[in-house]
């Protein structure tokens, strides 16, 4: 039988045989290809779906915050902050020295309108929502938010100030349609 | 040769039953035979005629969609047969959808967006029967897959009313005569004639055009894959088509020394 | 041939074969140490075709199920999701409900294939008996699969099957009971029938490889149906067959996918659709092709059926009517027993050919009847056809063994092959 294998492999005809291998290879690297190209339709079905898409962005009316109040929105799944800061808050936020910030950053390069402050209500240590919101909760020892789970302190721009939390709280993009509208995404 | 005669009869009998099935009408509770439309879909190259689908969505606007839902089709969608985010917008905010609750815990109602889905006319199927003397109509985003020859079915009956039934026939009350409505008896009173609606381009408005342009909407809104698919089958199979020819020709390279 | 193992100068593959002969084992399973009749013809290639049928079935399952929701409020809208936003999920979707009449397709030719050639008889039988059971567990999981769209034909089709257990004296109802998790087929029902049909496949693989196992042991039968033994009989399976059944796959994937792009409903039946309801049922319950002949003979036994006339002092027309349905495919279980010739392949047996295709015929006949209303000629037809196929396979398989004379067979393949090609 191995002879009979052999027979059939090893041709006396070397340009008959090289004439195989040659097809042999073509053959092998468009069926490779082909079984690269069809998996992809198995990966993307996992990439959100066009109905996780169209609910990329949000719109937020404002018009109905007061000043010195906070609201969360959904936003991709998660929540995002829409504080309306008082006088006194902004003052806080601007007079602190880039020396004592972990992560530096103006707080005018985290907001549009210096009242609307927007950012993305996810710790940026581990991922839980810090505590701030509501009148009711704490604020942290800079007047912002503090996180919970492993005690980050954020002050009135959203800047981490003492914890174990690397980075400030994200500003997500957003455009302002008019004056009490804005579209986050 | 007995049994060679008895295997082709057999075999014959079974033929002729597979043919039978495909020539047999369907309706077997009465309905005459659907006629053919030649449709703009049809065939492994065919697409949706975008003209006639804009069309469509204004007939399902003005006239279907006081009775019938299409549940599963959302105002987004109809970005992919051509139109811009500002008509889809335009197009939603005309309806209401109910949403909430808000921080007071109450449902209140908002204008419609593109994320949401179509709105139907009825809240539930109890408040459309209630309307609608008790039948149901259906939700239509599948009624093109939902029928036997469903394109052709559903152009059949939007043009196949008669204004009196035929001699012999006693319609029950409410109900309307169909010559290819199974049972001939439906309670769907005529839903287009000529002229029910205006179209902005142009186009005649006879019964017979706006029952088209519905059925183009119907059947894209039912598989709004249609042109996706065959567009990638066409580089799937000629891909295929070269593999396989290949696969053959190694076959038979590699078999030719065992014959 | 097999005996001297290949050699690996990769030291990489020298490592691992030495700890784990992964490579000498796939080499003498599907590579060049394994022999394989050197006359096997493309009826051949069923097998593995349905192998590979079964691993797509695999792999587009288990990313639907990422996407699907068994629920009876959103099973339906959740697949209809599948088909519209999720990225490819009607290309997934399709091939998945296409890949199921693919697989019968492939198996039911394999199936008649061994039939054909006598690849049941000694020493195969168990191989045959195993590949009854993983056909059993085909139908199993397709119609669990059917079910979980939550169609109209999902829903009643649904209710007829599991309704047939309560033809089971005494204990029947609270079976169907107990099937459904409640008093009609409903969520619990769905759920359970979701977590059983991604169970299934894993038992077909189980089943598969047992299949597997037994083949290795002494390897294909061919159309001669002569046992290979001399050295010529044989060449190795690789890669003589391998690129044998990768063209067969070439082929199958264009009939396949060919459906999936340009007729992706054709198997299917519009009602499904229809979202479920348990108010209103439709006009025509069948279920899909495959199931069809089954399905005729579930039928046939109604009270004036002559076949149920000797156990109708036993038990219900109902009950005679699913042990016969389930009876039908178990019977293949006894086949190399009923067949009484020792010559396997029908190229030597004249006569028992001629009844082997009357044979397909009457499947093929049956399956026209299941997809006909029950009324008419219909019953009487599909009554007779019935009994064709237990008369076929109790009465004439066992005397057509006894009375015919073969055709003289050749002495090896060898000598039937090699030398008539000279």
């Amino acid at each position: 039988m191995v002879s009979s294998a052999d027979a059939a492999l090893s041709t006396s005809d070397s340009d008959e045989k090289s004439r195989r291998d040659f097809l042999l290879v073509a053959t092998s690297t468009i069926g490779g290809l082909g079984m690269a190209l069809a998996a992809w339709p198995l990966i993307h079905s996992m990439n959100p779906a066009k109905d996780t898409l169209a609910l990329s962005t949000t719109e937020v009316d404002l018009s109905p915050i007061e000043k010195g109040q906070s609201i969360t929105v959904v936003w991709q799944g998660k929540p995002v902050f829409v504080r309306h800061r008082t006088a006194d808050e902004i003052e806080q936020a601007r007079s602190v020295s880039n020396d004592d910030l972990a992560d530096p950053e103006s707080d005018e390069d985290r907001v549009q309108k210096a009242e609307w402050l927007i950012m993305v209500g996810v710790c940026t240590h581990l991922g839980c929502i810090p505590l701030g919101q509501k009148s009711s909760e704490p604020k942290g020892e800079f007047g912002g938010w503090f996180c919970p789970c492993h005690g980050s302190h954020y002050d009135t721009s959203g800047r981490i100030r003492k914890g174990p939390a690397p980075k400030n709280l994200a500003v997500p993009g957003y455009v302002f349609l008019d004056d009490t509208t804005v579209k986050i995404g | 040769m007995i049994k060679k005669t008895l295997t082709s009869v057999l075999s014959a009998l079974a033929i002729a039953g597979v043919v039978s099935t495909v020539s047999t009408p369907s309706q077997a509770a009465g309905g005459a035979e659907i006629p053919s439309q030649s449709w703009s879909w049809n065939g492994p190259f065919g697409t949706f005629d975008r003209a006639a689908l804009r069309r469509g969505l204004q007939v399902y606007a003005e006239v279907c969609s006081s009775c019938h839902s299409l549940d599963l089709v959302h105002y987004r969608d109809l970005g992919n047969i051509g139109f811009s985010i500002d008509e889809i917008k335009a197009f939603a905010i005309d309806y209401e959808v109910e949403d909430g609750p808000d921080d007071e815990g109450e449902m209140f109602t908002r204008e419609a967006k593109p994320a949401d889905r179509f709105v139907g006319p009825f809240a539930n199927e109890q408040a459309a029967r209630a309307s609608n003397g008790g039948a149901y109509p259906p939700d239509l985003s599948l009624m093109t897959k939902a029928r036997k020859n469903g394109a052709n079915y559903i152009y059949a009956l939007l043009t196949g009313y008669e204004e009196e039934a035929p001699d012999g026939v006693v319609l029950m009350d409410g109900m309307n005569y169909n010559h290819y409505f199974p049972g001939n008896q439906i309670a769907m009173a005529p839903p287009v004639d000529d002229d029910y609606v205006e179209y902005a381009d142009g186009t005649s408005t006879s019964k017979e055009q706006i029952a088209h342009d519905i059925v183009t909407f119907l059947a894209w809104t039912a598989e709004p894959e249609l042109e996706e698919r065959k567009s990638l089958g066409l580089k799937v199979m000629i891909f295929l088509v070269v593999l396989t020819g290949m696969l053959y020709g190694l076959k038979r390279k590699i078999w030719a020394k065992l014959h | 041939m097999s005996s001297s193992p290949i050699e690996f100068k990769n030291p990489v593959l020298k490592w691992v074969e030495y700890r784990l002969p992964v490579f000498s084992f796939i080499d003498s399973s599907v590579g060049g140490s394994y022999p394989a009749p050197r006359n096997l013809n493309y009826w051949w290639n069923f097998g593995s075709l349905a192998g590979i049928i079964l691993a797509v079935m695999v792999a587009t399952g288990i990313v639907l199920a990422m996407h699907y929701t068994a629920h009876v409020d959103y099973a339906f809208d959740s697949v209809e999701r599948i088909m519209r936003d999720v990225n490819y999920g009607w290309l997934i979707r399709y091939i998945h409900m296409n890949g199921g009449s693919m697989f019968f397709i492939c198996v039911y030719i394999h199936m008649f294939r061994g039939m054909y050639y006598g690849s049941y008889k000694e020493p195969r039988e168990l191989l045959w008996i195993i590949g009854v059971f993983i056909l059993l567990a085909m139908m199993a999981t397709a119609f669990l699969g059917y079910v979980l769209p939550w169609g109209q034909m999902s829903f009643w089709g649904a209710t007829v099957i599991t309704s047939m257990f309560s033809a089971i004296p005494y204990v029947g109802d609270a079976l169907v009971t107990l099937l459904w998790g409640g008093f009609s087929v409903d969520n619990p029902t769905l759920n359970r029938f979701y977590s059983l049909h991604y169970l299934l496949p894993f038992v077909l693989f189980g089943l598969v490889f047992v299949h597997l196992w037994a083949l290795h042991v002494h390897r294909s039968n061919n159309p001669l149906g002569v046992e290979a033994r001399e050295p010529e009989d044989f060449i190795p399976f690789h890669p003589y067959y391998t690129i044998k059944d990768l063209f067969g796959m070439g082929v199958l994937l264009i009939f396949f996918l060919g459906f999936v792009f340009y007729a992706p409903n054709f198997f299917g039946e519009p009602d499904n659709y229809i979202e479920a309801n348990p108010m209103v049922t439709p006009a025509h319950i069948v279920p899909e092709w495959y199931f069809l002949p089954f399905y005729a003979i579930l039928r046939a036994f109604t009270a004036d059926f002559f076949m149920y006339w000797p156990v109708a002092w036993l038990m219900s027309a109902k009950l005679a009517g699913v042990l016969a349905m389930f009876a039908a495919t178990l019977i293949l279980v006894l086949l190399p027993w009923l067949d009484t010739s020792k010559v396997r392949s029908n190229k030597f047996r004249p006569i028992n050919k001629q009844f082997f295709w009357i044979f397909v015929a009457d499947c093929l006949l049956l399956g026209y009847i299941g997809a006909k209303p029950a009324e008419g000629n219909f019953i009487i037809i599909g009554q007779i056809a019935t009994f064709y196929y237990f008369f076929h396979l109790v009465v004439l398989v066992p005397l057509i063994g006894i009375l015919e004379r073969p055709k003289p067979i050749p002495e090896s393949i060898s000598t039937a092959v090699i030398k008539s090609a000279e």
